[in-house]
């Protein structure tokens, strides 16, 4: 049974509640609006000849093959070289380091640079990359930026999954004389699996979503290259070639296109993310 | 005479500042069950996993004096420790199956010990199973997720999964201190029927287990190893007025 509230705090009760009504409200109109904006602009420009054709001066056609292109050959080359480094860091750091503060202090030092504005990692890629080592702006330079940024991500990730798995799971393994590898192998890595695999899928929606860091490293190509040229040749991904209609060649529409691509591609990424995890966990 | 299989000298162990093991003298025989009985916190679990190294894995902890298992140093420079968990398995306080199939679970240990014929593997299952007293139970579902079993069950498959890699000494720590007392009758009757062909080191919680079902016991404080002998002699005549302070529960 309620009892009746005096009149003050019956206002009070009421006014919060609308007010908290009024931001959940906003939030919501501003996405939709946001959705509901670029959808309306791009999915109409959205053709099959945009998606599957490069640009021409010389027809005067415009086709986004090449950034699509070079997006996956940029995934490739990031998650092949993060993959395996990052887990393997992460495996070193939860099941080998014996140096807790060493350990710790990597740890500090991964969770400080995922907090890092991209456009510095490109900065720094670019003077690493290019100007040091002397590669040419393309999808090397530009994944390998990417490499360098998610790293944390990946490392963090994967040792939050390495650590759900029970530690009697490892004693028990070990108890039967199995190795430490061998027990990490065999016990470990397959009951963290999920952990990793959802990280990934993430690292791979931020490669998707990145553009600062590559402007300086990825390059603004709009030729199509097959993956072992794309390599050392300056092609832009879908998000700076939405930057490049939008800003230098003034083809908002296309801009617009690109972007409601993005977010389709976004939302995929974030539903396999969860529905990999569930499946991998059941 | 009975056959020393495990003896330990003037064995000291310290978690960094804190002197856990005090000058452990113990001559263990073989196929019989001892138990470890005393206080929480008095050095039984220590010491118990002093015997299959499991203490290696806890960072900051020393060890000297000596520990030999049939006239091997266990903490020998060079000594094999994948080895000699083999030889010297474990059961823990908390069941602990993998989460694979009740047939994984068993045939992880020879395995990861380079066994890889099933005909081998399929013999092996059924034969620590049947030793474990738990074949009955399971074989209709071999290939379902160990998660599924009971926790007594669970335990059981442990031990099966401890004997299939055929060792020597079978140590288990308060292995049925998470369990109802019927599935703790069960392993106890298993633990008397396996000392046929093991050697079972024993940590209890539970000084009736430690009476009905150990040959020797030895009784721990504070690190210390205080008296050591028959169980029978220890819990009608202790011979150190602590133990039987102990035994007649008036600490702990």
């Amino acid at each position: 049974m309620e009892k009746k509230l005096p009149a003050r705090r019956w206002i009070y009760d009421r006014g919060l509640r609308a007010l908290l009504w009024l931001c959940g409200g906003l939030v919501c109109a501003l996405l939709v609006f946001i959705i509901g904006y670029i959808f309306a602009r791009g999915l109409p420009r959205i053709t099959w000849e945009l998606l599957s054709t490069q640009s021409s001066v010389l027809r005067g056609t415009v086709g986004i093959l090449p950034h699509i292109a070079s997006t996956v050959y940029i995934i490739l080359v990031s998650m092949v070289i993060v993959l395996p480094l990052g887990v393997g860091a992460a495996i070193y750091l939860t099941e080998y380091a014996t140096n807790r503060r060493l350990a710790g202090l990597i740890e500090f030092a991964a969770e400080t640079l995922t907090g890092i504005p991209s456009i510095i990692y490109g900065l720094v890629g670019m003077m690493v990359f290019l100007q040091l080592m002397g590669l040419k702006a393309g999808i090397l330079a530009g994944g390998l930026t990417l490499v360098v940024m998610i790293l944390p991500t990946i490392i963090r990730t994967t040792q939050e999954s390495l650590k759900t798995v029970p530690q009697s799971y490892r004693e028990g393994a070990l108890g039967l004389g199995a190795g430490k590898w061998h027990m990490i192998r065999t016990v470990v890595l397959p009951n963290a699996v999920d952990g990793i695999v959802t990280g990934c899928i993430l690292a791979v929606g931020r490669i998707v979503g990145e553009s600062a860091a590559l402007l300086f490293t990825a390059g603004f190509g709009t030729v199509l290259y097959s993956f072992a040229q794309s390599l050392n040749n300056s092609s832009a991904t879908l998000t700076v070639a939405l930057y490049l209609y939008a800003n230098e060649r003034g083809e908002t529409e296309i801009a617009f296109a690109i972007a409601a691509i993005l977010m389709i591609l976004t939302l995929i990424i974030n539903l396999a993310a969860g529905l990999v995890g569930r499946r991998l966990k059941k | 005479m009975e056959n020393t299989i495990l003896s330990a000298r003037q064995l000291n162990l310290y978690y960094g500042e804190n002197h856990a093991l005090k000058d452990i003298c113990i001559q263990i025989p073989e196929h019989q069950i001892t138990a470890l009985i005393g206080p929480s916190g008095c050095g039984k679990s220590t010491f118990l996993r002093t015997i299959n190294r499991m203490n290696d894995l806890i960072p900051g902890v020393k060890i000297d004096g000596s520990l030999f298992y049939r006239g091997e140093d266990i903490y020998a420079p060079g000594q094999d420790v994948t080895d000699l968990r083999r030889r010297i398995g474990m059961v823990f306080q908390k069941p602990n199956p993998f989460p694979m199939s009740i047939y994984d679970n068993v045939a992880y240990g020879p395995r990861t010990h380079g066994i890889r014929s099933k005909v081998k593997l399929d013999e092996l299952v059924e034969e620590s199973l049947r030793g474990a007293a738990i074949w009955d139970e399971v074989k209709d579902r071999l290939k379902k997720s160990a998660m599924g079993l009971s926790g007594g069950q669970q335990q059981r498959l442990c031990i099966a999964r401890a004997l299939a890699v055929k060792p020597d000494v079978l140590l288990m720590d308060e292995s049925t201190s998470a369990l109802d007392p019927i599935s703790t009758s069960k392993i106890e009757d298993l633990a008397a029927d396996l000392k046929k062909d093991y050697t079972i080191i024993m940590v209890t919680h539970n000084m009736q287990q430690a009476a009905r079902i150990s040959d020797k016991t030895a009784f721990f404080l504070l690190g210390e190893l205080i008296e050591y002998g028959d169980t029978e002699q220890m819990f009608s005549m202790p011979q150190n007025k602590k133990t039987e302070d102990y035994i007649t529960g008036r600490f702990g």
